[in-house]
């Protein structure tokens, strides 16, 4: 849960970014980084293997300004997205805020999309969560490949509920600052009733 | 929600500073640091300005969760202390009132038994402090007074947040 500091007034908020294996979550937070003024950002953590696969987590702590007089910190982490690393998935998803959940557009990864939405719903259940009632969005990533599942199935598949979702290429920043925006004005807005 | 959210006022900050102030004197520490268990930082003290404390706040809680992860395999709750030993510099990790994380970080000038000795007694003055804290919170939300500052946030407030 977020974290109120009336006496230095900030508010921290942790974002967690899920999804499949290679579906592109430590893009998304590459992306943003490389477009976030200095002043606004901290150091991007990541913690992968050698074939860049992430090992436990990416965090980027984002300082995107103030509201109504408190500094407002959003915290972004990444889970390993490869199915043996349930253990570190759901240590991540400690405290969480709001989700993100990545999907691979990509025909021969709906399976793993599938395995790996029902795999967010059970673990952040194990945290006391509610999938359903916390601040969550879908987005659709790679977008630019060939052999393209269409919006209309995605959705139906995989946000059979009607959150905010949004078309992405993480590679080339389309669709990741929308993502992160919605995600975040969840958040806020949730926070807002207290 | 598996965790309340955690909410700082300003006489207990001044209270948990002093606390920590004291410990850096009386353990000979360079920087001493609080975490919320789900990686943000509440404060620091010391030679803070020379670290990434953001950071350190976030893989320190990720540590945490990990290493309580390995106590539930072998049947413990939880370790209560972590300690890490560098060539120059060592830290001193601990858990305080179940759900704050205290960093120690010292060097040769001072010794792990001190910083174990001193952290104790730091350690049930803050977990008092957090115990106020907590009933704060709860006689807040049980009289239903509410000074939350988004109560009144529009969605220009936070369309403003990321031009």
């Amino acid at each position: 849960m977020s974290f109120i500091n009336y006496a230095s007034r900030e508010i921290n908020c942790k974002i967690v970014y899920y999804g499949p294996g290679l579906c592109g979550k430590t893009t998304n937070l590459q992306y943003v980084y490389q477009k976030t003024a200095p002043e606004a950002k901290g150091k991007m953590i990541s913690l992968a293997t050698e074939t860049e696969r992430t090992l436990f987590f990416d965090f980027l702590p984002l300082a995107l300004g103030e509201i109504r007089g408190f500094k407002t910190r959003f915290h972004l982490y990444t889970v390993p997205g490869q199915v043996f690393y349930d253990a570190s998935r759901k240590l991540i998803l400690k405290g969480v805020d709001g989700v993100v959940f990545v999907a691979d557009s990509q025909e021969e990864r709906m399976d793993a999309n599938i395995e790996s939405v029902e795999n967010l719903r059970i673990n952040l259940e194990e945290q006391g969560y509610d999938l359903d009632k916390i601040p969550y969005v879908v987005q659709y990533n790679k977008r630019d490949l060939p052999n393209l599942v269409s919006v209309e199935e995605l959705r139906r598949e995989l946000n059979p509920t009607g959150v905010p979702d949004f078309e992405a290429c993480a590679t080339t920043g389309e669709g990741v600052f929308e993502t992160l925006k919605a995600v975040a004005k969840l958040i806020l807005h949730d926070l807002k009733k207290g | 929600m598996a965790n309340p959210q955690m909410v700082m006022y300003d006489e207990e900050f001044q209270q948990i500073n002093a606390v920590i102030e004291k410990l850096l004197r009386e353990a000979n520490a360079k920087v001493i640091f609080l975490v919320d268990k789900n990686g943000q930082l509440i404060t620091g003290c010391g030679e803070t300005e020379r670290f990434d404390t953001t950071s350190l706040a976030s893989l320190t809680a990720g540590n945490i969760a990990a290493t309580g992860g390995l106590a539930k395999l072998i049947g413990e709750k939880e370790f209560s202390i972590l300690f890490h030993e560098g060539e120059k510099d060592n830290l001193h990790i601990s858990i305080v009132a179940g759900r704050v994380i205290l960093v120690v970080l010292f060097d040769s000038r001072s010794s792990l038994g001190l910083v174990r000795l001193r952290v104790k007694k730091a350690s049930e003055e803050l977990s008092a402090i957090f115990g106020r804290l907590t009933e704060k919170a709860a006689e807040k939300e049980k009289s239903g007074e509410s000074d939350f500052p988004f109560a009144e946030i529009t969605d220009d407030d936070i369309d403003n947040l990321f031009n």
